[in-house]
């Protein structure tokens, strides 16, 4: 609708842009703006210039020569005057009154065009029949609509060793290369990880790691090695799947797919990201029901034209020998498969226990992160409107109360706040607790496209920051509401240019004072601020009511009118008016055995500092919605297999607070949670209306939001700056930092290993001091007050003192399950014995 | 005839004339002296009215090329010597540099003063130790003598001068290439616009020329533009080198007013070799299409050589006698471009190296007819598609020679093989082992085809 509209303007009224270039091409007059390419401007008029090297996103090379075309432009005396030679139209900027013949209207361009591709084949290996790219290659397109039937080059071809792995995941057939650079201008343009270049020269350059093992070829070897992460990987990039997808060849191909399908046998469907809360476009390629691989779609707004190699590479886990597909019933002592009837009858009655009866302790929900909207609102709905309470909260990770005010007074209800082109615009981005390319995706990308300053507030500069050009804050985690009252006057000023946004991430919530320090900076500075979770369900939670706090639409819970207001929409006499209680009293409470029933989403107890295990064993009846059989499984009293995103349709709401819609790719018998749900509440004998997402949609509209009902901003007092004292003792009494890395052990990574293969190695990270003072070697053990100690290499960084890093959730470091321990917490550290 | 016109190499027969003491009792650095005290756009001016081109090859305007740097920022500027000599035949800035190094610098600090550049950098061929040496010597010594460094001669005028070896490539005398090596980078052509002019060296306005153009600047400046203007032709001015190699018998480099002719020069130079006639011969260098005896009487200046059908290049004249398989010679010129193509864009890329397969089977007599034509065919593709002007270069012979000598061609594929016989044509002894040098990779095919 609003396309025709556009369109229509643009066809009849619209004045040309002030500095539009109008130009001919092929007969064809077409208005673009100035300093636009020649092979873009074909690209309005529906001419299509065949390249390999071009890439609308990438800076131009004009390395193939594939695109020449015939040009000619007015000299000074207005008259035109042709260009001796072909130019190449992926270099060349339109000017006005050009005329422009490419190979369709130009004899000549025609025939240079011919002369590239022969050449351009000359030494490609001939095995398109069992090419990965066979079917949807450039190269392989060109050459049948245009290249010679037969060859005319009868010497030997080029050969080299194949194929060389780049990492574990991306390959590199190095014959099959054409060398247009579009991985190595996107290894450095784009994701900043410059770990492929050209090598060598002439017919033997190529693409390569500068490892010189890898590498053997006779007489030329490079001198030195590339720079390597502390992985030791040559090319370990969070970004490096889409390389994959822009090489113009079968060059480049990715473990997880090599050899596995022919691209015509595969269905595709557009998706949305399940892995982080960006809400990234996909291409889901699937055959006969199972999914093949991942690429990105475009998405101007969002993703653009990438994505990271989580939302490529990771969708085995919806796949794996564990998926649920029955529901299982807990029969003594064992779960056994049953009806669907069957179960949500056990699962009704052991629910109906819980909150009939004099002793009735009540039930509760854990959504988990990761659902979508849809799901969100109806596990709220099923809380409040079912079990009569306001326990349910989404997030099972670090989280406060202070966190709750924050999400209601300035992120529930907003709509599109900051967007990814704000991010981009702005001038000066501050990071508060958020780490772009670990937990961001493509933030990252987005924040490395722009020229700005950016600040992080973080222990140390990680090289996602690094990247960026961050300058570093350095804050000890659970200092940074100190931090933010008084912020260096450089980073006070920059944040008050227009624009100007403030990123706060989720770790933020465990610094006790640090969002009301946030807010309170916004206000006074002009910054506008963005909250970025991490998971791709936290938004949607929040907007749905899936928190103990708020009703849907940010809806103070404790305003009696908003309670009025939604259960009239609901259509229930009232809505519970307590507060619930937070996720982590929930488990603290059940593992006491005060609760009665817990209905668990998508929670893994390994995420979880709490006792979730205990939670779980000491609750008289757990329900669980799960499309794999987890650890909740085992101490569940019902399971009920719900649908994985690919087998579902419904909404991820990103943290711009932009509704991400997507089809069902791949139709199968599974349930989204809010059906499951819909169908447990009428055994209940509660009509919940979550049957279908349209029925949702409809009653989250109908819904709206009230601004009326708006929580008050929180109010925490920013605790005094972490006194001197608080440095490393000779005792190893240090703070905890963490976060996760992009790539780890988190549960939708699994069964992937050549994506794992990417990741970063584990390392625990101080600083120079903190390793004299504490006696650190090359080894660390962390030990916490909670549960055991994590031993990890040390690689010493310029950061804060007192403070121990370790990743969140990566090999032989689950923070949580080993050390029940959230960042900033007190741990000791103690080096290696000698 | 026309006389030699010995002007850079006027002090090369003295004794150590690579010395600050010889270049000096010569006469030298009197330019600067002069220079300081003009106006800087005077010196530009005078460069522009003295008609100098530049020497590196292409023949663009010097004076021309400095006017179009843009107005001074207060930011750096800088002046890059091309001292990258590589192209096949041409041997003048080495000798230059290796004999009078002072003059190039003496060139620099006048340049310099006129574009208002404070650092300037020579980029002289890696291959070549000894002149870089020399130069490190030559600047070292004018530091010494006030010439380089702060408040040169009390102007107020600062200039510092890094003398930078390459690392072996062909490639890094284009000039873009040459500052994205001397940025420290792979050395490869650079997309233009913008022009180094505009965003050079470290993005910052750029005038880069070659070793003999400006060492040919204090002579102007010296002896003034109507006495530069009063050499050469109407519109290829002064005078310049000659490199005469080959089949030739006092072989060296020849100064002389541009226009000249290749009759005359031989008459310098003793003439053909002994008892030989001259079969072919490069006016520019071995990316300049061949000449014959034909062209013995063409001018050599920019506009005569173009006429017919060539360029002057970097008057690089290799001379071949009767006794030259022009097949051969041409296989080595394309050894060479094969080698040295940087391997960025698609036709000199795999161009050069399908060339020098074809040309390697003509030359063994496993060729065929159709050979021939795919040799025409695939320069074809190359010339007027490649990213820089290497691509061009690498087809200049072979599309020269094909015409000019076609039989001799067809004579391989007929008679099975190169009927010449190679020692005939040496001038000393040799081991045809040497061949290979170029074929070390696994893209040797001699032994597949054989």
């Amino acid at each position: 609708m609003t396309t025709t509209a556009d369109k229509a303007t643009a066809d009849t009224t619209a004045p040309a842009p002030v500095d539009a270039v109008t130009l001919t091409i092929d007969g064809t007059e077409v208005s673009v703006p100035k300093g636009t390419l020649i092979i873009r401007a074909a690209e309005q008029v529906g001419i299509d210039i065949p390249r390999f090297c071009d890439h609308p996103a990438l800076a131009p090379a004009g390395a193939c020569r594939q695109c020449l075309v015939d040009v000619a432009s007015p000299g000074p005396d207005g008259n035109l005057r042709a260009f001796p030679k072909p130019q190449a139209s992926c270099t060349m900027t339109v000017t006005e009154g050009m005329v422009v013949n490419t190979q369709n209207t130009s004899a000549e361009a025609d025939r240079a065009q011919k002369g590239v591709l022969e050449l351009l084949l000359i030494n490609h290996p001939l095995d398109c029949p069992v090419c990965d790219k066979g079917g949807e290659c450039p190269l392989q397109n060109q050459a049948l609509t245009h290249g010679r039937s037969e060859s005319r080059f009868v010497d030997v071809k080029r050969v080299f060793e194949k194929p060389i792995a780049l990492s574990s995941e991306i390959l590199l057939d190095r014959e099959r290369c054409v060398l247009c650079q579009r991985c190595t201008r996107f290894s450095k343009e784009i994701a900043g990880d410059a770990f492929i270049d050209l090598q060598n020269r002439g017919a033997m350059q190529q693409i390569g790691t500068f490892d010189e093992d890898v590498l053997d070829f006779d007489g030329y070897r490079p001198i030195g090695v590339a720079a390597e992460d502390e992985s030791g990987k040559a090319f370990s990039s969070y970004y490096s799947g889409n390389t994959v997808q822009i090489c113009p060849v079968g060059a480049l191909t990715s473990a997880a797919y090599r050899f596995r399908a022919r691209p015509f046998d595969l269905v595709s469907s557009a998706g949305i990201s399940e892995h982080d809360s960006s809400g990234s476009a996909l291409r889901t390629d699937h055959r006969r029901g199972k999914i093949l691989r991942r690429l990105a779609d475009l998405d101007p707004v969002v993703n653009e034209d990438w994505i990271t190699d989580k939302d490529r590479f990771a969708f085995t886990w919806q796949n794996l020998d564990d998926r649920i597909t029955q529901p299982l019933v807990r029969k003594d002592g064992e779960l056994v498969e049953a009806s669907w009837p069957d179960a949500i009858a056990a699962a009704a009655a052991g629910i109906r226990a819980a909150l009939e009866g004099k002793k009735a302790k009540g039930a509760a929900v854990l959504p988990g992160g990761r659902v979508t909207l849809e799901d969100a609102y109806a596990y709220q709905k099923f809380a409040r409107v079912v079990l009569g309470t306001n326990d349910v909260d989404a997030r099972t990770r670090i989280a406060s109360d202070e966190e709750l005010a924050f999400l209601g007074h300035h992120v529930a209800g907003r709509g599109l706040g900051v967007t990814f082109a704000d991010l981009e615009k702005a001038p000066t981005v501050l990071l508060v607790g958020f780490e772009p390319e670990d937990e961001g995706g493509v933030v990252f990308l987005r924040l490395k496209k722009a020229a700005h300053k950016v600040f992080a507030v973080a222990p140390w500069l990680s090289r996602g920051n690094e990247k960026l050009g961050a300058t570093l804050i350095a804050t000890r985690p659970g200092d940074e509401a100190a931090t933010l009252s008084k912020l260096p006057a450089d980073a006070l000023a920059a944040l008050s240019e227009a624009g100007a946004v403030i990123v706060v991430g989720e770790r933020a919530a465990g610094a006790p004072g640090a969002l009301t320090a946030t807010l309170e900076l916004a206000s006074k500075t002009g910054a506008r601020l963005a909250w970025i979770p991490r998971r791709a369900g936290e938004r949607g939670a929040v907007e749905a009511g899936a928190l103990p706090t708020l009703l849907p639409g940010g809806r103070d819970v404790t305003s009696a009118a908003a309670r009025t207001a939604v259960a009239a929409a609901w259509g229930v006499d009232d809505l519970p008016g307590t507060a619930g209680r937070s996720a982590a009293d929930l488990i603290t409470a059940a593992a006491k055995g005060q609760l009665g029933a817990l209905i668990v989403g998508g929670v893994t107890p390994s995420d979880l500092t709490g006792d979730m295990v205990k939670a779980l064993e000491k609750t008289d009846f757990v329900v669980s919605l799960e499309v794999r059989r987890g650890e909740v499984a085992e101490y569940a009293d019902v399971v009920l297999p719900v649908a994985p995103p690919s087998e579902k349709s419904g909404t991820f709401l990103n943290w711009e607070g932009r509704l991400r819609s997507f089809a069902t790719a791949i139709h199968t018998e599974a349930m989204s949670d809010h059906r499951v749900l819909d169908v447990l509440a009428r055994e209940l004998g509660v009509t919940l209306g979550t049957g279908t997402v349209r029925e949702i949609s409809a009653a989250i509209s109908a819904l709206g939001v009230d601004e009326a009902a708006r929580v008050a901003a929180p109010n925490v007092t920013v605790p005094k700056p972490a006194a001197k004292a608080k440095a490393a003792t000779a005792s190893g009494e240090v703070v905890l930092a963490s976060w996760h890395q992009l790539v780890d052990e988190g549960s939708l990574q699994d069964g992937e290993p050549y994506l794992a293969g990417t990741g970063r190695i584990c390392v625990a990270r101080v600083s120079a001091g903190t390793a004299a003072t504490c006696g650190i070697g090359a080894t660390v053990t962390i030990k916490g007050a909670v549960r055991g100690d994590i031993e990890l290499p040390v690689v010493i960084t310029e950061m804060a003192d007192g403070v121990v890093w370790v990743p969140t959730k990566s090999p032989g470091s689950w923070i949580a399950r080993d050390l029940g321990l959230e960042p900033g917490a007190a741990v000791t550290v103690k080096g290696a014995p000698a | 005839m026309t006389d030699l016109a010995p002007v850079l190499s006027a002090i090369w027969d003295q004794e150590e004339s690579w010395t600050l003491d010889t270049y000096t009792k010569a006469g030298g650095y009197g330019a600067l002296k002069k220079a300081l005290a003009m106006p800087p756009t005077d010196l530009i001016q005078a460069v522009k009215d003295s008609g100098l081109r530049g020497r590196g090859g292409a023949g663009f305007p010097t004076g021309m090329k400095w006017g179009f740097l843009p107005p001074d920022d207060g930011l750096p500027r800088y002046l890059v010597v091309n001292a990258d000599e590589s192209e096949p035949g041409t041997c003048k800035d080495i000798p230059t540099m290796l004999e009078n190094p002072h003059v190039l610098v003496e060139g620099v600090v006048i340049t310099s003063f006129a574009i208002g550049c404070n650092h300037a950098f020579i980029y002289v061929r890696g291959e070549v130790v000894h002149v870089y040496r020399r130069l490190l010597q030559a600047v070292r010594e004018a530091y010494e003598a006030g010439h380089l460094g702060e408040n040169i001669h009390g102007t107020g005028f600062n200039l510092d001068v890094t003398v930078h070896a390459g690392a072996g490539a062909y490639i890094c005398g284009e000039e873009t290439a040459l500052l994205d090596s001397l940025e420290g980078r792979r050395g490869q052509p650079r997309l233009k616009p913008p022009f180094p002019a505009v965003a050079g060296l470290y993005a910052r306005p750029t005038v880069v020329n070659n070793v003999e153009s400006i060492a040919s600047v204090p002579a102007i400046i010296d002896k003034g533009v109507d006495w530069f203007t009063g050499l050469g032709t109407d519109k290829s001015k002064g005078m310049g080198f000659f490199s005469l190699s080959g089949h030739v018998t006092k072989p060296g480099q020849y100064e002389a007013p541009l226009g000249i002719t290749l009759r005359e020069l031989l008459e310098h130079a003793g003439g053909i070799r002994e008892g030989h006639e001259l079969k072919f011969w490069t006016p520019g260098g071995s990316s300049t299409p061949m000449f014959t005896a034909e062209h013995l009487d063409t001018p050599l200046d920019y506009e005569s050589v173009g006429a017919e059908g060539s360029m002057l290049g970097t008057r690089a004249l290799q001379l071949f006698d009767e006794t030259t398989c022009v097949v051969r010679a041409v296989m080595r010129w394309t050894e060479f471009y094969k080698h040295e193509s940087c391997g960025k864009c698609t036709p000199c890329r795999e161009g050069t190296y399908w060339l020098a397969l074809i040309l390697k089977r003509i030359e063994h007599g496993n060729g065929t007819m159709a050979d021939i034509q795919q040799l025409l065919d695939t320069c074809d593709s190359i010339a007027g598609r490649a990213f820089c002007a290497l691509g061009d270069g690498a087809t200049s012979s072979i599309i020269s020679s094909v015409a000019l000598f076609r039989e001799e061609y067809e004579a391989h594929v007929t008679g099975a093989g190169c009927p010449f016989d190679h020692a005939a044509s040496a001038l000393f002894p040799f081991s045809d082992a040497t061949e290979s040098i170029n074929d070390a990779s696994i893209s040797d095919t001699e032994e597949v085809s054989a």
